[in-house]
């Protein structure tokens, strides 16, 4: 399969595989469908990516626009640090979510989408999820600016680390009584339940392939990066894409990428190229840094580090553990998906998901990255490494970075910790090699 | 004679470990680290091999019966006029460096004068030099720029009244080369010079032992050749040094590793370095188990105490000992450098003793480090101290106490080569790279 290669101002040539050329076709697309919604008439739904409704948005003809996602563009290409300070100016203080500042900066800047058209004020907000309080405030924001219909679906936290039918028919009441009747008056369509299940059948075809791409990373030399390969797999499927044929086909041709790396032998491809060497299998908990992705990612790769798993990819749904939309029970399974998300899980039930992907994956160890400005993400994370390393006995390290505040992320201090981790990884493998 | 050598490139010092075959340590060497690193780590390197010279000079004087009671005296003469030596050496450089810088100068008219200006004054720094290193005299510093530097003002200043010459120009040329001379590694031949140090001890007349035997001890010891067997480098300049990726470990390693050669015992390893705070575990082999450090900044480290030194207009070595007399401990929150400062401002408006806060600034230091170490992992038994700050009695008092009411009665170890433990470990890495 051949690769296209794309300089970028001098800088080492990007490698890209078609599959990320066809989903660069995709967002590229969405954008410019919300964006040329005031002229196409179509409305825009606003909400988040754990948890998403999208075969609902989609029953409804509305286009679904991510806030989360257009921070994470902006921190990609290092525009989110100067929306990040205009937030800031407007009274918002330094330790808030950086994702929600860099969104009012966005704002503030006439709210211009990557296509450099402005996006169009969202028709309705669709709180779907709480595992993060902040989201409240942050829609709450976003209702006084846009005076827009708000609806906000519950669902309750796994305190107990298990979804009980009440609570599935608790999210199923509010879908019906709420979420549906506010999007039918709000786009003018009726809903259809059969459009629905069209939808979900289309997502679960998506997620076999997902969860297969996800799972090649078991095999020695892993053929992916789960975490920062993985976070272009998830792409499609967290955002506007899931039950869309699209993603389904975005989804056959990245398996169809991956089986012949498999085949090759090969190891997973960086923006410089192919990997030369698997020295080391990490588990990743936590988002990745945005502002300084390619920096970050070069710490690895260049020391063989490989992601075999990471929690990270499965905040939009974890699919490797057994779920999937399913058409046969539409707004139970949609129910299930959102109460599923990971960070919608105990601690205890985030540890155990650790444990498993590294036994399962044969992992040398985790690494933490923790968010600066996300408390919702970050706390209980020592008390999970404390808890992993003792269940594994494997290493594990904890780095700080932040999602899109390019303040938050000290270069010298972060390779540091992880050369650092990498060699105690190398002494720990010396010591029991030495042992046996 | 195979050794291997550690070098630990710190912020503020360079430390180097020599080590033989069997691990025992030969040589310590320690130099600031200045503004260039290569020229750091040379020193560093070439301090420890003369240190490591006198050890063996000592075991071959050891080695025959009638040497041993001359063997204090040998070994004190011995080291005095290397540094004479290596002070002579410096101080030819200097002259040959100021004459070619004086040559270059703005100041035509003055070209002949200056030339012979400071011919007169290289030749009574000369003269003064062998006072300096007589038996018994005190040296203020051992670094040359400190030595030199005041005796060539105090002889420029006269040569220049005699000679009616003006003295700014010879003020100039001085400053602009020391430099120069300061940041050239330093010239090898330590064989001549210790020899010719050993001509000037015998001269001495103070060795009271046969001086043909003596002669021929210290040439065994210089004959063994010290053949490098390994070098490894640590510590934030440890990416300037000219070696491969293999040779380079972290400070955290090897801190860790040093440590546990000092004290097999212990299990728990705190470093307060310049810029960073480093809680470490290790099992009982000495291999790191876990870490952590502070974030992007520097708060709570060394740099702290230099700051507030500064502010307090004091001389870094002098906040220990006036903490020590306090008699009240001011409570100071910030471990922030620059709230700290504002908050001793306001303590010492308010008529604090400058004793109290001092005493109150070290506990916050110590505090920090605690959370840093309960981040950690918290301390387990047996705990060592090491970096700079361990040789801070007043941060030692407030540790043993807080550790004492957090973790009971835990045996804490400090050394009193604790500088020199990261460049202890990397040199046990060396030679376990070729050992082992």
């Amino acid at each position: 399969m051949s690769s296209d290669t794309t300089r970028i101002d001098g800088k080492p040539e990007v490698v890209k595989e078609p599959s990320m050329l066809k989903q660069k076709e995709m967002i590229a697309r969405n954008y410019e469908a919300l964006t040329s919604a005031p002229e196409t008439g179509r409305k825009v739904v606003s909400t988040f990516v754990p948890g998403n409704l999208n075969e609902l948005v989609m029953c409804f003809d509305m286009l679904n626009n991510l806030p989360e996602i257009n921070a994470i563009q902006n921190g990609l290409r290092k525009k989110s640090g100067a929306m990040i300070m205009d937030a800031e100016k407007r009274g918002h203080s330094e330790d808030v979510c950086t994702y929600v500042k860099a969104d009012i900066g966005m704002m503030g800047k006439g709210n211009i989408a990557p296509n450099g058209k402005p996006l169009p004020p969202p028709d309705l907000l669709l709180l779907s999820y709480t595992g993060c309080f902040t989201f409240m405030k942050w829609f709450e924001l976003l209702r006084h600016e846009y005076k827009c219909p708000t609806v906000m679906l519950h669902i309750p936290y796994q305190g107990d680390g298990r979804i009980t039918p009440e609570m599935v028919k608790y999210v199923v009441k509010q879908l019906r009584e709420e979420v549906i009747p506010a999007m039918e008056k709000v786009s003018g369509v009726k809903f259809d339940i059969d459009r629905l299940r069209e939808y979900l059948r289309e997502s679960a075809k998506a997620e076999d392939n997902l969860v297969w791409v996800l799972e090649s990373a078991k095999n020695r030399p892993s053929p992916i990066d789960a975490y920062f390969g993985g976070v272009y797999y998830i792409g499609p499927i967290f955002t506007a894409f899931r039950g869309t044929k699209d993603a389904t086909e975005y989804y056959e041709m990245l398996r169809g990428e991956i089986e012949e790396r498999l085949r090759k032998g090969q190891h997973p491809i960086t923006p410089e190229g192919e990997m030369e060497e698997e020295r080391y299998r990490l588990v990743v908990e936590g988002p990745p840094n945005w502002t300084n992705f390619r920096e970050f990612w070069k710490i690895f790769y260049e020391e063989g580090a490989v992601v075999v798993a990471s929690t990270y990819t499965k905040v939009g749904g974890v699919y490797d553990l057994g779920f999937r939309h399913d058409p046969d029970k539409p707004l139970e399974s949609l129910a299930e998906y959102c109460l599923g998300c990971y960070t919608n899980r105990n601690l205890p039930q985030r540890v155990d998901m650790l444990v498993q992907y590294i036994e399962e994956y044969q992992a040398d160890g985790l690494l933490i990255n923790s968010i600066k400005s996300c408390n919702s993400f970050s706390a209980g994370q020592l008390m999970m490494m404390r808890e992993v390393e003792k269940r594994t006995g494997k290493p594990a390290a904890f780095i700080e970075t932040d999602l899109v505040d390019p303040r938050y992320f000290s270069y010298a201090n972060v390779k540091n910790r992880l050369e650092s981790y990498f060699q105690m990884i190398d002494q720990k493998r010396r010591a029991a090699g030495a042992a046996a | 004679m195979k050794c291997y050598i550690g070098i630990d490139l710190g912020s503020t010092t360079t430390k180097a470990v020599v080590m033989d075959g069997k691990g025992e340590v030969l040589g310590r060497g320690i130099t600031n680290s200045r503004s260039n690193y290569d020229t750091a780590s040379a020193v560093a390197k070439q301090e420890a091999l003369i240190d490591a010279r006198l050890t063996l000079v000592r075991r071959a004087l050891a080695e025959e019966a009638a040497l041993a009671g001359a063997a204090e005296g040998v070994l004190e003469g011995l080291e005095r006029n290397f540094r004479l030596e290596q002070f002579l050496e410096q101080l030819e450089d200097l002259e040959r460096t100021c004459l070619a810088n004086a040559e270059h100068d703005r100041h035509e008219d003055l070209r002949k004068a200056m030339a012979e200006a400071l011919e007169e004054i290289f030749g009574r720094l000369r003269a003064d030099a062998e006072h300096l290193y007589a038996p018994g005299a005190e040296r203020k510093s051992d670094f040359f720029r400190d030595i030199a530097g005041s005796r060539y003002m105090q002889r420029a200043e006269e040569v220049a009244r005699e000679a009616g010459l003006p003295f700014d120009p010879l003020l100039n040329v001085y400053d602009k080369s020391i430099i120069e001379v300061e940041n050239r590694p330093p010239a090898g031949d330590i064989g001549g010079k210790f020899l010719r140090a050993l001509g000037r001890v015998l001269a001495e007349g103070g060795v009271h032992a046969d001086h043909e035997a003596v002669r021929a001890a210290v040439e065994r010891a210089l004959a063994v050749e010290l053949e490098e067997g390994y070098v490894v480098g640590t510590g934030y300049g440890r990416v300037r040094l000219p070696f491969s990726k293999e040779h380079i470990r972290s400070e955290i390693l090897c801190h860790g590793l040093g440590a546990h050669l000092m004290y097999p015992g212990t299990r728990t390893v705190l470093d307060i370095g310049g810029q960073d705070t480093k809680g470490i575990q290790v099992d009982e082999n000495g291999i790191v188990v876990n870490f952590q450090m502070n974030d992007r900044c520097a708060a709570g480290c060394g740099r702290y105490l230099g700051y507030i030194a500064d502010e307090m207009n004091l001389g870094l070595h002098e906040l220990g000992p006036l903490a020590m007399q306090a008699k009240k401990t001011i409570r100071i929150n910030s471990t922030c450098t620059v709230f700290a400062g504002a908050e001793l401002r306001d303590r010492l408006a308010l008529g604090e003793r400058r004793e109290d806060i001092l005493a109150g600034l070290h506990r916050a230091i110590i505090l920090r480090a605690m959370s840093i170490l309960s981040r950690a992992g918290g301390v387990q038994n047996e705990f060592t101290f090491t970096g700079g700050v361990a040789k801070n009695e007043a941060a030692v008092r407030e540790l043993r106490k807080l550790v004492k009411e957090n973790y009971g009665d835990v045996k804490i170890n400090i050394n009193p080569d604790s500088i020199y433990t990261g460049a202890l470990g990397a040199a046990e890495f060396a030679r376990r790279a070729v050992e082992a």
